[in-house]
């Protein structure tokens, strides 16, 4: 009930009040269209999109800014009373950094490594006229207490290198926050730091921003992020937002079909089901269909939704939908799914591969310490952890990657080499690796036909229109169609890119597949599906998975065995359920505690649903 | 300047990803460009001149036609050189060998360098280090200085030119292939080979070479104007297999004495040479810019 007050408080004192914002390409094709959204003074407003929704375009927008290409069309910005979109140019550069504020996404290009962070945040006051030195220093090291980084000299004389990549996301936010903004822009700051770290930088965010007033809108591909930090949450689809109100109404009983799939394909801690992703994908600009841009993927389309965009229609207290079924959509049970992953497996006891004492290095680094692991027949092993838990490397070095490792790795009775290279050809083609980045596993010279019927000819398996056949077949297995074997990597989404690099993967039917974080660069909705997919061919074609990931509740979807590492060690090892639910380490519950999810943020709000 | 500002004008360049581009489409991308279209159309020009001259050269380049360094009159469009051959006759016979030396040393100084810079590169050990230090090295010397002295040992046959050449190109071109190289080895499309054990040869032709001929098209244009430019002084300094020939080089040489009254015996050749060093200069310059164009805007996507 408090929220609600709030949220009807914040319409009359908004902040922030951005009104129809339009943005095209410099040759007319529209981006984004007709975004209205205010922000309360102290309150975070989430914007979650997938990629290409147009959601870091609105960011860079509220600061006046277009990418080169785009142009800002029409509609206004109000910061204060003052539309920031019809500033001059000087003005609007007085008004960054002081009144509107920005931080994005990777703090390390962000900084300028050369100058130390003191120095950084001085220029962050004296751009602003703050010119009284001794009071800069004060303010300096305020600024530094606020976001609990220490503020002696000693460590403000640092270089940007000399801080982690959550220390230096801290810098940013501090350098956000110094000239006490009215209005900041936060384009996905936690992108690529570890949970633990990411719970940290929310939590600043959140208290900063109440503690100063200041209207901050949160852009994330991440809906459990945005969950955890946002009161009110906008969801931006094709360009426009397709569904806005607060966040506990939005997740639990969503308006809009697409928010709905949405939250169907986000992993969850609490229960191992299969995850749906969304089939198609989502027009481009200048290709997006004249009524609901959803209406080709949706399964409540009807024929009224390709004539006019629809409307926002309200569902409820600050709630509503651009949909014209919202009424009916809302009132539906969010989807739920029986499990596939804890099925029966009467084969899992045979070992198809095992670790023995382990131990890697780098150089005189020992980045492992005394692995030991057992894959079973047609199992899914999780192996989780936060960066430089040795997660990568362990599963580098048993696919000969990384040389520079003892103790044994057996392939079911067979020791295998520490190289990849010195190993025997046949345990080559039974190992097989599915890297992090689709977007640098295919080589960009090669059509996907030949990248994918390259292990074909490396194996000696098959080759002229047999090896063509086997690729066509492949492609269709993995979703893709057989005419998709002409084309080059760049001409592929990353989703696709990464079907491509599975079905090069299991073509020369391995037995033991590796993923290593292998949807970490993909959408959420791309995630589901391609973690659908490896689910399925595990069952159909039998072969075992390690699967790496930092994803905690990936690993409840996918895998029936988890190891937790961290520092080199194995935590804690055991069937992924029982892991996950009564942890035995401290580290694992603090693991599980800090992942962001949907429930626990709904849960611990404890409001009542509208 | 706020953070802020510095953090958006940063944000310019990322404009929407545009695909990488294949190689052959690189050329024909470079070609829209003016530059590129103007030193194809010098080089082309030079190239059909060498060929073609000899069979319309209105004289045999070794008939004495009138007295030496006879300025432009009736039987010689461009008067006669200083033993009074025709000029446009020589110049006519004199441009396919340069031509020919300079692109053949030039090709296998490229065959050479991409080789060790790739095996250099790709060997990830202490061989990258011998092999490097050995191309820093001969790269101390300048080019002339070590074509001068192999020719000057022993002696000016057309293969120790283009041995003494392919061997001074190699290094320079060894530097540029391994650096371009290294980011991609980096790449996980060479890792996911190496876990299928695919052969170290066959990595470096079929993964790495593919993806660094963007920076070798470049390379290729330099060295080439830089082939032709140390094979015309060679020439110039009288250090050919036969010095009576027709040959531009030569020809500078022969007739600079006659240039205040006569310049045509000179200056005809040293025209040609700029024109066609000029030429694979500017090709060279549209590829590279191109290519960064185009290497810009995937870093952002």
């Amino acid at each position: 009930m408090k929220t609600q007050q709030q949220t009807s408080e914040a319409v009359t004192t908004a902040a922030v009040r951005v009104k129809d914002l339009s943005i095209s390409t410099t040759t007319g094709i529209q981006v984004v269209s007709d975004v209205s959204f205010d922000i309360a003074a102290g309150e975070v407003l989430g914007v979650v999109g997938e990629s290409g929704s147009g959601k870091t375009t609105v960011g860079l927008a509220l600061l006046g800014h277009t990418r080169s290409g785009l142009r800002i069309t029409g509609g206004s910005v109000l910061v204060g009373g003052e539309d920031i979109l019809d500033l001059q140019d000087g003005d609007l550069r007085r008004k960054r950094g002081s009144v509107i504020s920005y931080v994005p996404q990777d703090p390390a290009s962000s900084l300028n490594p050369a100058l130390r962070i003191g120095v950084q945040l001085r220029e962050v006051l004296e751009a602003h006229g703050r010119g009284n030195r001794r009071e800069n220093e004060k303010r300096i090291a305020e600024m530094m207490r606020e976001v609990a980084l220490p503020d002696d000299p000693k460590y403000l004389a640092r270089y940007p290198h000399e801080l982690s990549g959550g220390q230096q996301q801290r810098i940013g936010l501090a350098m956000a926050f110094a000239n006490r903004p009215r209005l900041i822009v936060l384009d996905e700051p936690t992108t690529g730091l570890d949970v633990t770290t990411q719970a940290t930088v929310l939590s600043t965010v959140r208290d900063l921003a109440a503690a100063h007033g200041v209207a901050a809108l949160y852009v994330s591909h991440d809906l459990a992020v945005v969950a955890a930090l946002a009161r009110r949450v906008a969801v931006m689809y094709a360009g426009r937002i397709v569904e806005v109100g607060p966040a506990e109404n939005l997740f639990k009983s969503s308006a809009h079909p697409y928010t709905r799939k949405l939250v169907a394909a986000i992993p969850r801690l609490s229960g191992g089901r299969a995850l749906l992703g969304i089939p198609g994908h989502a027009p481009s600009p200048g290709q997006r269909p004249p009524g609901c841009s959803f209406a080709p993927r949706c399964p409540m389309h009807l024929a009224a939704c390709d004539e006019e965009v629809p409307s926002l229609v309200p569902v409820g207290e600050g709630h509503s939908a651009r949909c014209i079924r919202a009424h009916e959509v809302v009132k539906q049970l969010q989807v739920s799914v029986a499990d596939r992953v804890d099925a029966e497996n009467p084969d899992a006891n045979e070992a198809v591969l095992t670790l023995r004492d382990v131990v890697a290095r780098y150089g005189k680094v020992e980045v492992l310490h005394s692995i030991n692991l057992t894959l079973g027949k047609r199992e899914c092993l999780a192996i989780v952890g936060e960066s430089g838990s040795g997660k990568t490397t362990t599963a580098r070095s048993i696919a000969g990657l990384h040389h520079d490792w003892s103790g044994s790795v057996l392939l079911g009775d067979q020791e295998l080499e520490t190289a990849a290279r010195s190993r025997s050809r046949e345990s080559r083609r039974q190992i097989q690796y599915i890297f992090q980045n689709p977007y640098g596993s295919l080589n960009p010279r090669k059509t996907v036909g030949e990248s994918v019927g390259q292990p074909l000819s490396i194996f000696g398996i098959a080759k002229g229109v047999e090896a063509d056949h086997r690729v066509a077949e492949m492609l269709e297995q993995v979703s893709l169609s057989a005419s998709y074997s002409r084309r080059y990597p760049d001409q592929l989404s990353g989703g696709e890119r990464q079907r491509v690099a599975i079905a090069r993967a299991l073509i020369s039917s391995p037995s033991v597949l590796i993923c290593d974080e292998v949807t970490s660069a993909l959408d959420v909705s791309v995630q589901a599906a391609i973690v659908d997919l490896l689910g399925k061919l595990q069952h159909e074609i039998g072969v075992s998975m390690v699967f790496v990931t930092h994803n905690l509740p990936l690993v409840r979807s996918i895998a029936q065995k988890v190891a937790v590492l961290a520092d080199g060690n194995i935590l804690e090892y055991g069937d992924t359920a029982q892991v996950l639910t009564s942890p035995q380490q401290s580290y694992t519950r603090q693991l599980i505690a800090n992942t962001p999810s949907l429930e626990t943020t709904t849960r611990a709000s404890g409001l009542n649903i509208g | 300047m706020s953070t802020t500002q510095e953090t958006i004008a940063r944000l310019e360049g990322a404009a929407t990803p545009t695909p990488p581009v294949r190689s052959s489409t690189l050329l024909a991308r470079a070609l829209r460009l003016w530059r590129t279209r103007i030193g194809a159309l010098f080089v082309l020009l030079l190239v059909i001149i060498a060929i073609f001259g000899p069979y319309v050269a209105p004289h045999d380049p070794s008939e004495f036609i009138t007295l030496p360094n006879t300025p432009p009159q009736g039987n010689a469009v461009f008067g006669t050189d200083y033993l009074g051959q025709d000029v446009l006759s020589r110049f006519l016979h004199g441009g396919l060998d340069l031509m020919v030396t300079a692109a053949v040393s030039t090709a296998l100084g490229l065959l050479l360098g991409i080789a060790i810079g790739l095996v250099a590169g790709y060997s990830r050990n202490a061989l990258d280090d011998v092999l490097m230090r050995a191309m820093d090295v001969m790269m101390a010397f300048p080019q002339i200085m070590l074509v001068l002295l192999a020719v000057s040992l022993v002696g000016p046959q057309k293969w120790v030119v283009i041995a003494s050449i392919v061997l001074t190109t190699a290094p320079r071109v060894a530097r540029v292939a391994r650096g371009a190289a290294l980011p991609v080895i980096e790449r996980d499309f060479v890792a996911a080979m190496e876990t299928m054990g695919q052969s170290r040869i066959r990595i470096m032709t079929g993964e790495l070479l593919p993806n660094i001929l963007g920076p070798m098209m470049v390379e290729a244009s330099l060295r080439l104007t830089y082939s032709i430019g140390t094979i015309a002084a060679l020439a110039f300094l009288g250090l050919t297999s036969d010095p009576n020939a027709p040959n531009w080089g030569t020809m500078i040489q022969q007739n600079r004495i006659a240039l205040s009254f006569q310049p045509w015996g000179a200056l005809l050749p040293i025209i040609a040479i700029a024109l066609l060093t000029l030429g694979t200069g500017l090709i060279g310059d549209g590829i590279a810019r191109t290519a960064a164009g185009i290497d810009r805007k995937r870093d952002n996507g």
